[in-house]
Parts: C-alpha cells; structure tokens; sequence
C-alpha cells in the first residue's frame, strides 16, 4: 500500500481517533502512517454493531409481551451473547438460558443478580428492570 | 498518588507488537514493531470453523495473544517478568507498587471496559495489550499504541478491565522486560524466524492454519446460503474482515507490517533478496485489501448476495501467499 492510498475515510466509528498502518512512501521506504478510517471496516464494524442492536431491540420487545426476561435485554445491550455472558460470570450456558425466562429471572437470588449485574456492569436494580427505550 | 514515568509514547498498527517494541526500547533494546512481528514469527492466517465468536467461526492473522511476546523473548534472549492476581485488590496495589518502583509495566486488558475506546469499537474482546506509565490521582497514565497520544483510564474502569472473565482473560496479566541483552544478532536470528514463519504457512499439519485455511474459506465461502436476506453470510463476511483490519494494523493485515520487517532485515542482513520479497510482500498486502473490498462491497449490497468476487480474490491471494513464503525460504 502506497502513502497515497492509506485510506482516509473518516470513520464516524473512529470519533475522530486515527490508526497508525505501514505503507511506501516516494522512495519505496516503509513509514508508519495514518489513517482516518476505511470504508470497508467501517461497513463490517457498523454491521456488526447494529447486529447487536437488533438483537438489544428484539429482546426489548419480547420482555416487553413478557416472553423474555430483562436479563436478555441487557446481555445483548453490553453486547455480549449466552457464551460470553456465561464465561463472564461463570454460570453454565444451560442455567443462563432458563434464567431468560421471565418466571425462572423473578425466582433469581441477589448473590446470583449480583453476578449478573456485576459482569454486565450494571446496579442491582438495573439488571432487573428494562429501560422505556431500548436505545437509552 | 502522582507518578508519571518517562516514556516515549508511539503509534504503532497493533497492541501486542507495539507494546512490546515500547517496552523494549524503554528498558534499552530498540527494536521496531515491524522487527518484533518478523522476529516473533507471530504472523500467519487461520481460519477455525468450529471454534465460534459471537456465533462466528473464528479468523485470526497473528498467533495466539502472548505469543509474539513469548517467541520474541525466546529468539532474541529477552526475558519478561509477568505476573498474574488472584483477585483485582492484589493486581491494583502491584500495579501501584511497579510505579512507585520507577517500572514502566504492560498490562493485558478487555477492550470493552476501557472508557477511551470509541463506542463502535468496544467488543468483548479481553487480550487487548497496553502501558502503564504513571498516575494521576484516580487516573492512570495510559499509552495504549493503537491510539495516536497517550490516554487515562480511571482506577475502577482499569480494574474491572484487567479482571474480566471469559476466553483469553487476563487475570490481571502485568509484564515488563528484565532482562534485555545489548543488541541483536540479526545474522542469527532473522533467518530461523522467516522459516518459522514460512513453515506454520506452507507446512502446518492442520488443514485450518496456512495457505490450505485461505483455500479451505474460499471454499466455505461458496458454500454459504445466499437466499433472501443472507444475513448470516453477511455476518459470516463481516466477520472475517473485522478481524483482518480491527484486531490487525487496518489496510491487508498484518502483511505490510511484515513487508516492512523483510525491508529492515533485508537492510540489516545485507541481503537483497529479502528487499524484493518485501515488494512481493506488499503486493500481498493489497489482494487482502482487494478480498476485504469485495466482501464489504457485498456486505452493503442491495442485491442478492454473490461471494464470487469475493472466493476468487481470496484464492488468488492464496496463491501468492505460497509463492512469496516458497521465495522467503529460498532467500535465507
């Protein structure tokens, strides 16, 4: 890659940070340079994050016709899945899903919210209620 | 507490590499990021179908975290201390207690807790690498190479990001060099390292490692379901590209870097073979760029998804990975 083809998209993604990559400059020497973003990554990374919204938004919606509890909602809202929340808290997978179920989520002890709310990084309280918006 | 240790700060392609060049240029042993990645032998391709992110089949570019620190230590007689904490209370005291002690440390770090990340960048993703080289009262002083000027990152978000759970966590993982020797022997170092290199990319037995992985997913990637929608192929792509340009150095991976290692070996070496690889290297670098256009380009799209381009430019690539590794081992 040329110093003339680092490519300087500006990623919106990037708020305005920059990325150092390695190109050839006039002389055919390797220079670290910079570049504000690529459209390519920008169009991966967005689809990838607005993967996980979709998901935060469904998930809002069954809690909401009471078919899920908030738990779901916020493990997709931190961006995390049943294998990510479960390693971060060290609940098994199969134990993690029932508690997505809004009759097991009520049953559930403080000590075990508290592992919940604590990898989520989230209060007590919010662990167990749905924010009015989704996008809050 | 207000510390702030010397240190040159640098913007580098990638947190492992980069640290790791901070480091050891700060405790005496200059050496370039791309050196550290040519000597490390750390640079390769994988693509593991059954191994799932985020219900993705895991693509990787460079070898396991802690890898390139741990075989650059091994080829160039460094060695590091590192050091990991049963609970956060013990690895913040020991953090505290290096800076007070003058010691510029590296700590390994979940990028999704790390408020300085731009918002579309946290993932759960818990090897990240940075440096530690001060504290301001609650804050500490970060140089993290990813970014272009150094950074701060209140105590409590640092500890919960060194502490998280999960794959690849870090239990605290803090690390500086102790010892470094005066120089390196490029005369004897280089050549073991390209032919590590070269051999995990034409040689290794696994049929998900090497130039065998790049035709294995071009394959795969055929093999996706395109009907409707296609959000899991879209995904499936995406996927494959976020690790090429976000984990890695942006622009082709990890091979320009490495184009550049070949270019300083080469100078260092005095062999000029290394020099035309370097180009060959290069051109490399650009048919990744052109696979990672191709799939966003079908990532975006309106129509109906057709990996065509994109399968034909990943075996393409594949080709020209083996003749340039096939060269290298030729050349040293």
């Amino acid at each position: 890659m040329k110093l003339s083809e680092v490519p300087q998209d500006n990623n919106p993604g990037y708020e305005a940070e920059k990325r150092a990559v390695y190109a050839i400059d006039d002389n055919g020497r390797y220079t670290v340079a910079t570049s504000t973003g690529w459209e390519a990554e920008d169009v991966v990374n967005t689809l990838a994050v607005e993967e996980f919204r979709r998901l935060a938004q469904e998930a809002h919606e069954r809690v909401l016709q009471g078919e899920a509890s908030p738990l779901e909602f916020h493990m997709y809202d931190r961006r995390m899945d049943v294998p990510t929340l479960a390693q971060a808290t060290g609940i098994w997978q199969w134990r993690l899903k029932r508690h997505l179920r809004p009759a097991v989520f009520r049953t559930l002890s403080p000590r075990i919210l508290a592992r919940y709310a604590d990898a989520l990084g989230l209060g007590l309280a919010e662990v167990q209620t749905l924010p009015v918006e989704p996008d809050a | 507490m207000s510390i702030e240790l010397p240190l040159s700060h640098r913007h580098t392609g990638h947190c492992e590499t980069g640290v790791s060049s901070i480091l050891l240029e700060n405790a005496g042993l200059p050496i370039s990021e791309p050196m550290v990645l040519g000597l490390s032998s750390g640079m390769i391709f994988a693509h593991f179908p059954f191994l799932r992110i985020n219900e993705l089949p895991l693509t990787t570019y460079r070898m396991p975290p802690g890898f390139i620190y741990r075989w650059l230590a091994g080829r160039i007689d460094v060695r590091w201390q590192q050091q990991r904490f049963r609970n956060p209370e013990a690895g913040m005291q020991a953090l505290d207690e290096a800076l007070e002690a003058g010691q510029v440390v590296g700590l390994q770090a979940s990028v999704y807790w790390l408020p300085y990340f731009p918002q579309a960048m946290r993932f759960h993703f818990n090897a990240h690498n940075l440096i530690v080289y001060g504290r301001d009262g609650d804050e500490y002083l970060i140089s993290d190479p990813v970014f272009q000027t150094p950074q701060r990152c209140p105590r409590d978000a640092l500890r919960r990001a060194r502490f998280v759970r999960g794959a690849l966590a870090p239990k605290g993982l803090m690390y500086f060099p102790v010892a470094v020797p005066n120089g390196i022997n490029y005369a004897r170092v280089v050549t073991p390292s390209i032919r590590k290199s070269a051999n995990i990319m034409l040689r290794a037995p696994l049929p998900w490692v090497g130039v065998r992985a790049v035709r294995g997913l071009a394959r795969r990637l055929e093999r996706l379901p395109t009907e409707g929608e296609a959000r899991y192929a879209r995904l499936y792509l995406g996927q494959i590209v976020r690790m090429q340009e976000e984990i890695g150095t942006g622009g082709g991976g990890f091979r320009f870097m490495y184009a550049a290692f070949l270019k300083e070996a080469a100078e260092k070496t005095h062999n000029r073979a290394l020099d035309e690889l370097a180009e060959q290297m290069t051109a490399v670098g650009d048919e990744w760029r052109q696979f990672a256009l191709a799939c966003s380009k079908q990532v975006r799209s309106k129509h109906a998804l057709d990996v065509s381009e994109a399968a034909d430019r990943l075996r393409s690539v594949a080709e020209s990975e083996k003749q340039v590794w096939r060269g290298l081992l030729k050349a040293v």
